[in-house]
């Protein structure tokens, strides 16, 4: 097994107010996608939703002392990233699988493996 | 070269796919597999030439590789723990077979199919996953893919790096898809392969017209999925397209290298016995149920081939083929093909017509034979001055010499006085 990051991008303002009914349809729509993962063989190691890009600070320069702090996202795009999840997968296969099953309905979903540092560099 | 030479080069040629895909199972590693491979090809130099050709080469190379894999793993455990296993593959089975025992002994696993599917993964940029079925199943060297597709030799070397670290990174399995996954993936497959034949068909730049280099390995992959997936109509559409547009590649330039339109082509030229093989693949892929895009595309060929010429073409009944193939496949360029056809059953204003229809989409725009299908018809219609517009704007974005010269004669003619 594997650890793949799915990232969740999509357009902001469909969630800037969104109603109560889309509301509980997303969380509906995650809820399934959770349990989906586990009977599918694999495991959500973690997720989170995220503020929306407004809120976001960018901390810019390296490690240096001329750093520069931003406000907004690191970068501006149609699609920001509004949440996360951290899956076990077999494969990348899976994992996409996995991203196909999980809820985007205004953006889409990006897989990222992720690195195993335990082993030194790659 | 001697009859040793002789036999490798053709084992090199034809087996290279056969003899890896092998070794990458007890390899795990993509890149260890393809040393060992190359080691074989070494080690089979000398060793046939004391001993004599073993009867079947391609067994006696992989268990000469895979032996090859086995023993380095064993020797060097950090290598072991170092190079990432790719998924579907076990390390290195704990024997070594001798490989002039090969013939007898050992059952070796045909693991090309698995291995077009991990070259051909939708998670791998369409130009990585050419490349990398053109250096693992074909044995072509870094350097003979760049020049086929002119790019520099380091940057296509880094293209080939790059999609081989994120196969054993992002962990692309070495397998043949299961079933609910398996038309999507194959479609991609037999993307790449075609890509890889319209490419050597029409090469991109340059003064030939043709790469045979490229054709002939699109066409021997299309001939090894067809043996590897017997039942697949799409597969077996895909090489019936393949052989009939091949079929009339002696007459699609003269001898000047000019290129030569379809009803301009010397007919006697075209080449029966390929023809024949392709027409019946094409009656086998259309019998039972909706046949896929590449059998649609491969009966048009067919029906373009068996014509006696270009006016007593059943341009009827392309047309239908046409409709059909925009049913399953919504494409500009197949509309724009459509309206070609439409010009030949109707006359050049509705083809016209149809062509405008799709002339605004943009997926088309810097597609060069839009301007050359416009310019035509409009020339048939007799609006010279319109027409050599067209072929102006051709021109500017046509990139193969051979086109280059077709249109420029074009444009020569319609702006010349009327006869």
């Amino acid at each position: 097994m594997a650890q793949y990051l799915l990232l969740i991008y999509e357009n902001e303002s469909a969630y800037e107010s969104p109603t109560p009914e889309l509301w509980n349809q997303l969380m509906e729509a995650h809820g399934k996608f959770a349990q989906a993962v586990v009977e599918q063989g694999g495991k959500i190691l973690g997720g989170e939703a995220l503020q929306p890009t407004a809120t976001a600070t960018s901390i810019r320069g390296g490690t240096s002392g001329d750093q520069v702090v931003t406000d907004g996202p690191f970068v501006e795009t149609k699609e920001a990233l509004g949440g996360f999840y951290l899956v076990e997968a077999a494969d990348l296969d899976q994992a996409i699988s996995f991203g196909k099953q999980c809820p985007a309905p205004f953006g889409g979903i990006e897989v990222r493996p992720v690195m195993d540092t335990s082993q030194g560099p790659s | 070269m001697n009859q040793v030479s002789q036999v490798l080069a053709d084992a090199h040629r034809r087996e290279w796919g056969f003899v890896l895909a092998a070794t990458v199972r007890v390899a795990g590693n993509l890149d260890l597999a393809e040393e060992c491979v190359q080691d074989a090809f070494v080690a089979a130099m000398a060793a046939w030439t004391r001993r004599g050709i073993p009867e079947n080469p391609a067994a006696w190379l992989t268990t000469a590789a895979r032996r090859r894999a086995i023993d380095l793993l064993r020797r060097d455990r950090t290598l072991r723990g170092k190079l990432p296993l790719l998924v579907g593959t076990e390390r290195a089975a704990e024997h070594g077979d001798d490989p002039d025992d090969a013939e007898e002994t050992s059952v070796i696993p045909d693991d090309r199919l698995r291995l077009m599917f991990t070259c051909c993964h939708p998670a791998l940029a369409l130009e990585a996953q050419v490349a990398l079925t053109l250096r693992l199943l074909c044995g072509l060297t870094t350097a003979e893919i760049a020049r086929a597709f002119l790019v520099s030799e380091p940057t296509m070397a880094a293209r080939i790096t790059r999609a081989k670290k994120k196969i054993a990174v992002a962990r692309i399995p070495y397998r043949v898809p299961p079933g609910h996954e398996l038309p999507d993936r194959l479609d991609a497959v037999l993307t790449v392969v075609h890509l890889l034949y319209t490419t050597g068909h029409t090469a991109p730049e340059g003064d030939r017209l043709v790469r045979p280099e490229l054709v002939e390995r699109a066409i021997d992959l299309a001939r090894m999925l067809s043996t590897l997936m017997p039942d697949d109509r799409e597969v077996r559409g895909l090489l019936a397209l393949l052989l009939l547009n091949d079929a009339r590649r002696a007459a699609r330039t003269d001898r000047d290298g000019r290129l030569l339109l379809l009803e301009e082509q010397d007919r006697s030229q075209w080449d029966r016995a390929t023809i024949a093989e392709g027409s019946e693949l094409v009656r086998q892929a259309l019998r039972r149920g909706r046949p896929g895009r590449f059998a649609i595309q491969a009966a048009i060929a067919a029906m373009h081939a068996e014509a006696p010429s270009y006016e007593a073409t059943d341009w009827r009944q392309i047309l239908g083929l046409y409709d059909a193939l925009l049913a399953v496949w919504r494409s500009p360029v197949v509309e724009l093909n459509r309206a070609v056809a439409v010009a030949m059953v109707k006359g050049p204003a509705a083809g016209l017509l149809a062509l405008d229809a799709v002339a605004g989409d943009p997926r088309l725009a810097g597609y060069p034979y839009l301007e050359a299908a416009r310019a035509d018809l409009l020339r048939r219609l007799g609006r010279r001055a319109e027409a050599a517009a067209a072929y102006r704007g051709a021109l500017q974005l046509a990139t193969n010499e051979a086109e280059r010269s077709f249109l420029a004669h074009r444009l020569d003619e319609v702006t010349a006085a009327p006869p």
